[in-house]
Order: C-alpha cells, then structure tokens, then sequence
C-alpha cells in the first residue's frame, strides 16, 4: 500500500471511531428519554405525531406486540411505495413525464426500500418521478433505518431489563429515532453534500452544450429500418454529431444524505456516488463514506450505554473494527497490483504522480484505488450498498471480499441496528459455547442462554445462507436466471452468487454485470429480501422477549468476560467461521476459481 | 450421638472421597467393550437413530450411498463402485462408531444397575399388627408392603423397604447401597432414624414404618436414574442439540446447493463432471459436526456415571448440569467446615479460683460424660494438670445427664453439685442456689465466643468457678478448597447455630466468604430465596428432617445418606458416603460435563476448516482443476482425499470416547484462563489436528495401494 494509502484509511478509521462515543451517547439519552437537547426542543413535535396517530406513548409492548406493530408498520409502507410507483404517471411532480412502473419492479422497489436493502434493479434517473424519489424512496429511507433502530433498542431492553414482560412501545422508538437522529443528521449532511455542489432541485432535466461536440459514424437506415447497403454490399454510413446532451438532476442531496445514514444506499441516479452529480468531491466522498458506517458504529456504544456497561459496546465495536480494518489491508493491495492481462500487455500499473495505478476500470479517477476499495468495504461491511465504483470489474479477490462481508450476516457493523442486533446473536452463539468450556450454563450479560434463546438465534444464522445459497441454486438452474448474465465462466456465476447474496442481506449493492430488471430475478431477489429482513427481525425479538423476563446473573469470578481482548477474538471467530464455512464452496467456484485462472494465465 | 459410621465420614479429617469401595467396571474392560460392540449395531434401527439428529443426518446419507453401490455394482453407477462402497462402508462406521460410544458409557451405567439391583430382592417382612416391638407379627412378602405399614426387623434380617425407625437401637450393614462395609447405627428419633430396604440388620431390632409404596423405593429409584439417564436429555443437551442442528442445516444446504453450482460450473466452463452424490454426502458428513453429535449423549450419561462413582447418586441429568452452574454454597459448619467434636482447650478460672480447682471440677463433672466434648475435657485435665481418671463409682458420685430442660450435667458427691453448662443455664442454677454469678466470669465467655469456641461455665454449688473453652477444630485442608471454590466463582456460606461472634471466628479462620449464625430453618430457606432472586444458583447438603424446605429450595440438594428420609427426598442427589465436602466435586463434576460438549463441539467445528482442504479441490478436480492450489495437504488423488476426511471424521469419534467418559479435566482458575487454555487446546487443536490426521491416512491408503 501506498503512504498516501495508508494515510487515508487512518484518517477515515479514526474520524468513525472519535465519532462514536458522542453520536452513540447522545442516541442513549434519546431511547432513554433522558434530556439530550433536541428532545426537550422538539417534544411538542413528538406529542403531536403521537396526538395525530394516537398512540399512547406511555404503553409497554409485549414482543409479540412490538413485532406485531413493526410488521404493521413495514407492510403498510411497502403497499404505499408500490401504489407511488405504479401511480406516479398521474401523479405531479414528474417533469420528465416517467410513466407507470410495471407490478414486477414497483414489487421489487418496494421491498427492496422498505427492508433497507435498497437494491436498484431499476436506473433512478430514467424511471423514477421527483414525487417518488422524495415522499416513496427517501420516506423509506428514513423509516426503515428508525425501524432497524427500533428493533435494536428492543433487543436492549432485553438485556437491561430484569423479570419484565414489556420491550418497549416500537412507535415512540420509531418517532424518536427519525425525528432526533436520522432527521437532523440527514439534514446536516445534505446541507454540506450541497455545498460540494450535489443537486437539490424541482427543475426538469437540463439539456446542455458540450464543450467538447462527439462525432461518430452510425449506419444508415432505409424506410422499413433495414441498413443500407451500397452496390458493393457494404453498409452505408453517415456522420452523426453530437453537440448536447440531457443531465438528470433533481431533489437528490436531501435523498443522498439518508441513503448513506441509514444503510440504505439506493442512489438517486442509476450509477450510484460515482455519479459526479451525487458525490462531486473526495470531501463529499468522505463525508458519504463517513456517513455509511457512522451510525452502525455508534450504536455500539449507545448499546453499553442502555445495557449499563460501556466496555460490552466497545468490544463489539472492536471485533467489528478488526475484521473491518484486517479487509482493508487485504482489499487495497488487490485493487492496486491490477490486472496481470494488462500487465502482460505492457501498460503500466504502477502508482504516480499522475496516475493512481491498479486496477482502475470501473472506478472514478476522482477517487482512485483507495477510496474506491475502502467504499466497496464500507458500503458492504454496512448493509448500505451505495457504490462509487463498479464492484463487478473489481479483481476477482477483490470483489470476493464485498461480497463475503455481506455473506457474513452484515454484522461488521451492519445495517443501522440489524447489524448490531445481528453481531449480538453471533455474541449468543459465540458465548453459548465458550460458556460450556468454562463449566456454566452459558450466559450473555447476565441473562442465561438457553434453549428458546439458542432456537431463535439458531435461525438469525441460518437464514441468511439459506436465501443465498437456495437463491443462487435456483437462478442458475432456470434458463430465466441464466440468461441475464453478461460474462461467461466463473464470473457470471459470481454476478449470481454478488446479487442473492446482497438482496439475502439486505445489502442492496450490485455487481452491474447482471440484468437484474427481469421478473424472474425482480421476483426472486424481493423475496430473498424479505425473508432476509423480517425473518431475522422476527426472532430477534423473541430473544429480547424472552431476554427480558429473566433475572441477571450477577458477575463473578466464574462468568465469562465478555468484554476482553479474547471475547473479541471469540466473537470474530464465530462470525468468520460460520460465514467461512458457509460459503467457502461456493465462492471457490466463483471468484477463487477466477483468480486462479486468471492468474494462472499470465 | 455414637453412631460410628457418621463419626467415621461426616467428621473423619478426610475431606476428599474416600477411594471406591464398589465394583466398578474399569473405563474399557474387555467385557463392557464386547457387549457395547453388539449395541452398536442394536442402536442402527431408525426409532433410535431419530433421537440424535446430526448422526440421523449420517445415517440417511449412508443409506443413500449404500444404494448408490448396489447401482453401480449392477448397472451405471455415478463413479466406480469400489470407491462408492470404501465411502459407504466408513460412513457405516461413523454411525457405528457414534452408537459404540453411547453404548459404552450405558455399558457401565447398567453395570452400576445390576448391582444396585442384586440388592433388591424379595424379602420376608415381619409385619407388626401394632407400632410396638411385642405386638403380633404375620409374614409378608416385601414387595405387598404399602407405605405406613409396620415392621420389626431383627438381627440378620434384611429390611424390606425404605423407611423410619419409630423404635429400637441397631447396627445396619449398608453395605449394598453405599459400598461401604463398617456398619451403621440406626436409632428412632433424631437425624439417624431412616433405613433403606435391601440393608441387612446385624445386632438388635429395629421397629420400622414403611415410608415408600412398591416400586418407589430409594433403590428403585436409583435404578430407574441410571438405566434412563440417556432417555431424558438435559436442558443444555436440548440447547445445544439445537445449535448442532443449526450447523448441520448450514451445511445440508451448503453441500446441496453444490449440485447446481457444480452442473452450472460444468456448463460454463465446458468441460469436467458434475460432482457425485457420493462426494456430496461425504462433504456433508465431513462438515456437520458428528463428532460432538455422535458423542453428546455418551458425555451425559458418562457425567452421572461419574457421579455414581463418586458414590452420589443424582435424580435427574438436569440436577448434576445444575452443579456446574452452582454460585452459592451453603455449608453446615459441624463435619463440613469444623470436625463435628468441639475439644477441650483451656481452663480459665474466676478471680480466686485456682486452676487445679477448676480443672479437678471440671473433670469430676464430666468423668461419666461420654460426649467427644466430655471426654476431651477429662482428657485435658490429665496432660495439662496430671489429674488422673478417677473411678466415678468409687467416689459414690451419682452422674446427672445433660437434658434439655436443664442444658447441664455434672456430678453429686459428698453433699456437692458440681455442674457443667452454657453460661445462661449455669447462671440461673447458680442464682437459683443463693450464690451470685461474677460480671467477670460473663466477660470471660464473652471472650471465648469472641475466640469463635464454645464457654462452658463450671460450678460448684453456688459457686461459679471459670469456663471451659470448647475449641472447634477447622478441618485441615478446608481454607484451600475454599480459595479454590473463590477461583471457580462460588461463594461459600457457612451455616451455623452458633451466635454471631463466634460464628464470626470460624469463618475467619476457614476462609469462608459469609456466614449465617444462630440459623434457623426459616433462616436457611429465606438466605436461600435471598440468592435465587439475586439469579445465584445455590447448593446445599442437608441430612436432617429440619433441612428438608431449604433442601427443596435448593438448586442443588445433596442430602446425606445417613439423613433422614425426609432429607433425602428433599434433595435432588443423595451422597451415600455422606461427606458434605463432597459438594464440592459435584460441582467440578458438573462443570466437567458442559466443559466437556463445549470443547468437542468447537473441536468439531474447527475441523471443518481442514476437511475443506481435503475435499473442494477433490471434488470439483475435473471441472476446475486450477483448485488443485488448495490442497494444501498434497492429498495423492481426489478419490483418497475424500476417503481420507471421511476416515478421519470416523476414526476422530472413537479416539475422543475415553475423554467423552473421562470428561476434560476441570481447573479453578477462572473463567477467563479456563476459556483460552480450553480455546488453544480444542480450537487451535481442532484447526490443525485433522490436517495432520487426514494426510497420515492419505499416505496410509497410498502405501498399502488402496487408491
């Protein structure tokens, strides 16, 4: 790695992590209602959304309850996303006219917002309305972040409390999530994405001259669309110039500044923050990518802060950090020694001066290796899945890595409060069976693991794979999934594998070779998403459920610290070993298999 | 109190298990291992593969091989059948090896319950027609006596049934329920009152009211716990159960997606063959983790064996699981922490008294007294001040006995009282006879409480002549045990009837971290809620019939043999050497147990790592050969690489049975060091072991030409 390298990921490192005792604590205060300035400030606004909903803040939910109301809620503005969609042709603010999007799409859209995936099986530019982008996507946004959130709080509750058969009221954590973190975050952050010169606009597309006019040679059509052909037979071409061309803007920073909060990550534009429109500047770049995984890490610490032992969010944070940091230095390297087919053709790849060297295609020179690696890490590391370069043409390796950070779960960090609440059910596997190596019934923060605990955590892990791994089977079992990949060999079979393991996560990047806008994988990838989403939500709070009933065990000299050096080393192994074994096969089919021959060749 | 056999364990200075005194098989006698081979195959039937799930998981891939060899030895086979039949067979092996382990470790708990069983015959009851030693008596066979029925059993007769002493003095032979072969003495009222059926009465009678109805009994009871102990599973054998399900999903579908992957591969790639249902089954075998999955039920069943041979019997698997977990031991002071006779140490006389005066009183009022504290006294009389023994009959002394109401004894001669008591009682005689008792003789018992021993205040008439320190003798030993039970996180209460000083002193002196004086059994059980709540587990041992509410309340219970039946139904194990030290290698037992599923279980998991080697490049050779780079091992051919992890996953069975019985061995040094030497040895081990392991088994079959 390069200094400058090297310089940069510290400087990104450190800034995330300086950032997450102050933003984890201040997100304590506001689950716990504890004065935190913007609560007491905007409390009327809150009493007023109760007041208008009523909803009577004060009551305690059961789990089932809690769950009850989150599904509720998450249906409810999936069904909202999906009638936008297909109804924005009638409806205002669509200065480009867009039409209707077909049932298969608005499908896939929608779940795809409403679980905080964000896959994009569509170009947003070309297919989206203003009115959709802002009150059906950024909403989504917004409250499908708050929900993770909520259910993280739940599960915390959990643990905190003792012989208690209430988790919390998922509306007032949902309100005050949105209204006190997400919101005034957002609107932080699209204030300065502005100032870099991201657009946030009602106008229509503009339609500009180019300083620079393209010509190019096209055949020539007949009448009946035929080419023309000479008397010889050859075609008969003509000289087109072009000396315009349409750009796309719109309300984008308001809808940027949430996507990167709340690991959602579907851009505004089709191509994502390499758009120059959505991410102009490295400023801009590092405030977006400072912005993926700000709240996941902070929400570390607000968790020992609720659970009343700091030290226990530090080593989660510390486990998610050395798996995260340990990539880096393998991703970047990758990414920088390049393609050895081009090496064997003689250009050169090495860092200067003048150019950053490597593997450069798909990623924007503006951003080069480094801050293109460290995004692809970021956004999948998080369940985020904006992308500032094109994941598919990372090196082989290098895009094996994105996409096994997302096979692990999305727990290095995560998506806002699923990755935590996700790294917490690895923290019960972990803890299950290192506790029967010290001589006890396993315990985790003083509440006994046990066998409703270890079932319901049993299936956080499984699910995952499942989706993935039935997923991919099928898609490459139907003529109808096969036919929408690009690349022939063991890289098609990774734009498979990429986009079921990132819809099966709730991730929602993409490796671009694949078209994914077809029913069959519109289908297939929205449910993967939901079973993804709901399937692990629903039994992680039947953990705090059950978690809250119990008495805590007090700590002694006999329970397992789960707060040392080793338990973070225990914890990072459960994680890499069930992801590892899990996938190890099939990723040595596809980009294992790739390298190989790749490398082999040359 | 002069019962040998509780004077002989519960206040012996040995605070260890004596040596077994059972019939043990050994570990792997070659009997027990024939008769477990022939089980093995027993156990193949469906209905008892079905309990087990991972090895369930085996079973039904074995079965799917085994039709594959018979295609392929009669038609088109999807690789050579002798490949397909070397696979099966050892995935054969891997089920029989799993159930071989099992049936050891039940070999040796239906060894337990034959012989508990030899104890239990049919027995000729006398049974009385009337609660009294003369009334008539009728003959009936044990097994029609119901509960509350009477009986008298004489010298050489056996007791028909579990029950109460309601008359009569006698010594039992216990031998064939506690392996221990000094007799007994059993005697009605008090803690020493019960006696189990099957036990043989050597001297004198004994009236007994049967307490159990047919099939209830102590005995039966026991029988039924060792031979169903593998039925019931445990509620962190249910719980762990579960997560190996889990991993064998993961890998059920990992391996069954690899079928489609490995034809879209093919596809794509344009060449090589899809991998085989045989390599696909050996992988998923390979990856779930038989080898805890095959050997959880021989750890449990193996855990209770140990108990037993510690000669503690558990009721249930749950209550020695519980053990491990245990936070908070109650311990009685008298024969736990102390040895159970308080000695004589010191004479310490009024102002004016002399001390020869003192000790020759002191000696005159106890010359009759048979209790260790009495003769301790006349024993110290003579080192200490040379006072010889005399002969209470040739003085014309008439002994007077302690009671309760008068809480003295002592002696009348010559016209004098000379009387021994607690200071309160002494006092009040004292008074009562127109003397006055001294502020300075009160201050000398308060110091001696202060001391943590007992005052004992002498007497002549009316005349208060010192006190007699009655020294408790803290058991050798017993601070260690303690510092390592605070090593092991488990607190240690002392409970006594003694009063808060001196209560105090002992604890002091024996390490223990809390103490309860002037208990109560209201006391006891209410301390006991007070930790429950606070989600302390807690133990206790208890022999008498007081004990028995704190008993129930307890997590763990271990009521002395020699208690009473009220005891020992209370608790959840009983100790049949009656040593309440014991407790304390009940709970290593326990933790033993969930040490051991722990270790095996990330053993197994980190072998996966290694079979992966072995099997990917092999299995996916002809499509990709370019994967040939991850066989690190440098395995010869893909067809030994496959066999060779599927040999080393069966062989890794049978080599881990003996630590499966054994249980890895427990240390007290913390839950932190615990953990990471446990991690290096069973996770770093399991890491490497198999890459070792498959590759010697590689070059085995390469050298005699297997493959």
């Amino acid at each position: 790695m390069t200094a400058n390298s090297v310089l940069q990921i510290t400087v990104y490192v450190l800034v995330l992590l300086a950032c997450a005792k102050p933003l984890g604590g201040y997100m304590a205060r506001i689950y716990e209602d504890r004065p935190a300035g913007l609560n007491r400030w905007l409390a009327p606004v809150e009493r007023l959304i109760y007041r208008l909903c009523s909803v009577n803040p004060a009551v305690e939910m059961r789990w089932t309850d809690y769950t009850v109301a989150l599904l509720l809620f998450n249906l409810l503005g999936l069904l909202a996303l999906f009638a936008l969609q297909r109804l924005q042709g009638v409806l205002p603010l669509n200065p480009q006219h867009l039409p209707g999007i077909s049932p298969d799409s608005a499908f896939n859209t929608a779940v795809s917002f409403a679980t905080n995936t964000n896959w994009q099986g569509y170009g947003g530019e070309i297919t989206m309305s203003y009115l959709t982008q802002m009150l059906g996507l950024t909403v989504q946004n917004f409250v499908s972040a708050a929900t993770g959130m909520a259910a993280l709080v739940a599960l915390t509750r959990g643990f905190a409390r003792r012989n208690a058969d209430t988790i919390g009221n998922f509306w007032v954590d949902l309100t005050r999530g949105t209204l006190y973190i997400l919101l005034p975050l957002a609107t932080a952050l699209a204030l300065v994405l502005v100032s870099q010169g991201v657009v946030q606009t009602f106008s229509p597309y503009r339609t500009v001259a180019l300083t620079q006019p393209v010509t190019y040679e096209q055949a020539k059509l007949g009448d009946d669309g035929q080419t023309l052909e000479d008397a010889a037979g050859n075609p008969v071409t003509e000289t087109v110039a072009v000396r315009e061309q349409t750009l796309a803007v719109g309300p984008a920073a308001s809808q940027i500044a949430i996507k990167q909060l709340g690991t959602n990550g579907g851009g505004f534009f089709n191509v994502n923050s390499a758009h120059p429109f959505e991410n102009p500047t490295p400023l801009s770049n590092f405030l977006e990518m400072l912005a993926i995984l700000l709240i996941p890490a902070a929400l570390c610490h607000t968790f020992g802060v609720l659970i009343g032992d700091t030290r226990q969010g530090w080593a989660i944070l510390a486990a998610m950090t050395v798996v995260f940091v340990t990539l880096i230095v393998v991703i970047v390297p990758l990414e920088q020694a390049g393609n050895p087919a081009l090496s064997a053709l003689g250009v050169d790849q090495q860092p200067q001066a003048s150019q950053p060297g490597g593997n450069m295609e798909g990623k924007e020179t503006r951003f080069g290796i480094t801050n293109s690696a460290l995004w692809a890490l970021a956004t999948t590391a998080a369940s985020n899945g904006s992308v500032n370069a094109m994941h598919d043409s990372f090196t082989p390796l290098g895009g094996m890595i994105p996409m096994w950070l997302m096979q692990l779960g999305e727990v290095i960090y995560g998506g806002v409060g699923s990755g935590l609440y996700g790294m917490i059910v690895f923290a019960i596997v972990a803890v299950f069976v290192a506790g029967l190596m010290i001589g006890r019934t396993p315990e985790y923060l003083g509440k006994k693991i046990e066998a409703y605990e270890v079932k319901m955590a049993s299936l956080v892990i499984l699910i995952p794979p499942f989706v993935v791994l039935v997923g991919t089977a099928v898609a490459v079992m139907v003529d109808v999934g096969k036919a929408s990949v690009a690349n022939a060999g063991a890289h098609g079979f990774s734009e498979i594998l990429y986009a079921f393991s990132s819809a099966g996560n709730n991730n929602g990047s993409a490796f671009a070779g694949l078209s994914a806008n077809t029913p069959f994988y519109n289908t297939a990838l929205g449910l993967a998403m939901l079973f993804a989403r709901y399937w692990l939500a629903v039994p992680t709070l039947a953990i705090a459920g059950a978690l809250a009933a119990k008495k805590v065990v007090p700590f002694g000299p006999g329970s397992l610290p789960t707060h040392t050096p080793l338990f973070v080393v225990l914890l990072i192994g459960t994680v890499l070993i069930v992801g590892a074994l899990a996938f190890l096969p099939v990723l040595a089919l596809g980009p294992v298999v790739e390298h190989l021959q790749l490398f082999g060749a040359h | 109190m002069s019962n040998e056999k509780s004077h002989a364990s519960l206040y012996g200075p040995d605070i260890r298990t004596p040596a077994l005194k059972r019939p043990h098989s050994a570990l792997l006698g070659p009997e027990l291992l024939q008769q477990a081979v022939w089980e093995s195959f027993g156990k193949l039937a469906p209905q008892t593969q079905f309990k087990n799930p991972v090895m369930f998981v085996v079973y039904l891939g074995s079965i799917l091989t085994t039709l594959l060899w018979l295609q392929a030895l009669f038609g088109q086979g999807e690789a050579p059948a002798g490949f397909i039949f070397a696979v099966t067979v050892w995935l054969w092996f891997t089920v029989l090896f799993a159930n071989f382990a099992e049936a050891v470790a039940e070999g040796r708990s239906k060894a337990q319950a034959a012989f508990l069983r030899s104890a239990k015959r049919d027995i000729m009851a006398k049974k009385l027609d009337a609660p009294r030693r003369d009334a008539n008596y009728s003959k009936v066979a044990s097994p029609l006596l119901r509960r509350g029925d009477v009986v008298i059993v004489e010298a050489g007769d056996f007791v028909p049934g579990d029950g109460e002493v309601i008359e009569g003095v006698a010594s039992v032979d216990e031998s064939a329920i506690t392996g221990e072969s000094a007799p007994v003495i059993r005697e009605s009222g008090g803690d020493f009152s019960s006696v189990t059926g099957g036990t043989r009465v050597l001297s004198d009678w004994l009236v007994v009211r049967i307490s159990t109805n047919p099939g209830e009994s102590f005995l039966d009871r026991m029988i039924a716990m060792v031979e169903s102990a593998k039925r019931q599973k445990t509620p962190n054998e249910i719980a762990l159960t579960i997560l190996l399900v889990a991993f064998t999903l993961i890998f059920l579908k990992t391996t069954a997606t690899l079928l489609p992957f490995s034809l879209y591969s093919v596809e794509t790639a344009g060449g090589g063959q899809p991998i085989t249902i045989t390599v696909l089954v050996a992988l998923l075998v390979c990856l779930i983790p038989t080898t805890i999955g095959g050997l959880l039920s021989a750890i449990g069943v193996a855990g209770i064996g140990r108990m037993m041979q510690k000669n503690v019997v558990a009721t249930s698997g749950r209550a020695v699981e519980a053990a491990g977990d245990v936070d908070v031991l109650l311990l009685d002071k008298t024969g736990t922490i102390t040895l159970g006779n308080r000695h004589a140490s010191t004479f310490i006389p009024a102002t004016g008294v002399l001390e020869n005066e003192l000790a020759d009183a002191a000696q005159l009022a106890s010359l009759a007294d048979e209790t260790p504290e009495g003769r301790s006294i006349v024993v110290l009389a003579k080192q200490k001040y040379g006072l010889r023994e005399r002969d209470i009959h040739a003085l014309g002394a008439t002994f007077v006995h302690f009671t309760a109401q008068t809480r003295m004894s002592g002696v009348n001669l010559e016209g004098r009282q000379i009387r021994k008591g607690a200071a309160d009682a002494v006092s009040a005689h004292v008074l009562e006879l127109g003397g006055t008792f001294p502020r300075q003789i009160q201050s000398l018992v308060d110091d001696v409480a202060r001391r943590g021993s007992t005052p004992l205040v002498v007497a002549d008439g009316a005349r208060a002549l010192g006190v007699i320190e009655l020294k408790d003798i803290v058991k050798g030993g017993i601070k260690e045990r303690f510092a390592e039970l605070r090593q092991m996180g488990i607190k240690t209460i002392m409970i006594t009837g003694d009063n808060r000083l001196t209560a105090a002193a002992i604890a002091a002196e024996a390490g223990v971290d809390d103490f309860l004086a002037e208990a109560t059994p209201e006391a006891k059980l209410k301390l006991i809620r007070k930790h429950q709540e606070d989600g302390r587990l807690v133990a206790m041992t208890g022999d008498g019939t007081n004990d028995a509410p704190a008993l129930a309340q307890a997590d763990v219970a271990v009521a002395m043999n020699t208690g009473t039946q009220a005891a020992k139904e209370a608790g959840n194990m009983v100790d049949l050497d009656s040593n309440p030290t014991k407790l304390i290698e009940i709970v290593e037992t326990g933790k033993q147990m969930l040490m051991t599923r722990g270790a095996l279980t990330t053993f197994s998991i980190a072998n996966d790592v290694a079979k992966y080697f072995a099997i990917i490049p092999a299995a996916f050779a002809s499509t990709y050969p370019v994967l040939g780079v991850l066989n690190v091992m440098g395995l010869a051919t893909p067809a030994s690489a496959i066999l060779s992890a599927v040999i080393f996953n069966a062989l890794i069975i049978v080599a881990l049975i003996p630590l499966a019985l054994k249980g890895i061995r427990y240390r007290p040094v913390g839950a932190a060091q615990l953990l990471r030497t446990n991690l290096l040895i069973y996770g770093l081990g399991g890491l490497i072991v198999p890459f070792i392991g498959i590759k010697a088994i590689d070059m085995l079959l390469v050298s005699v030409g297997l493959v």
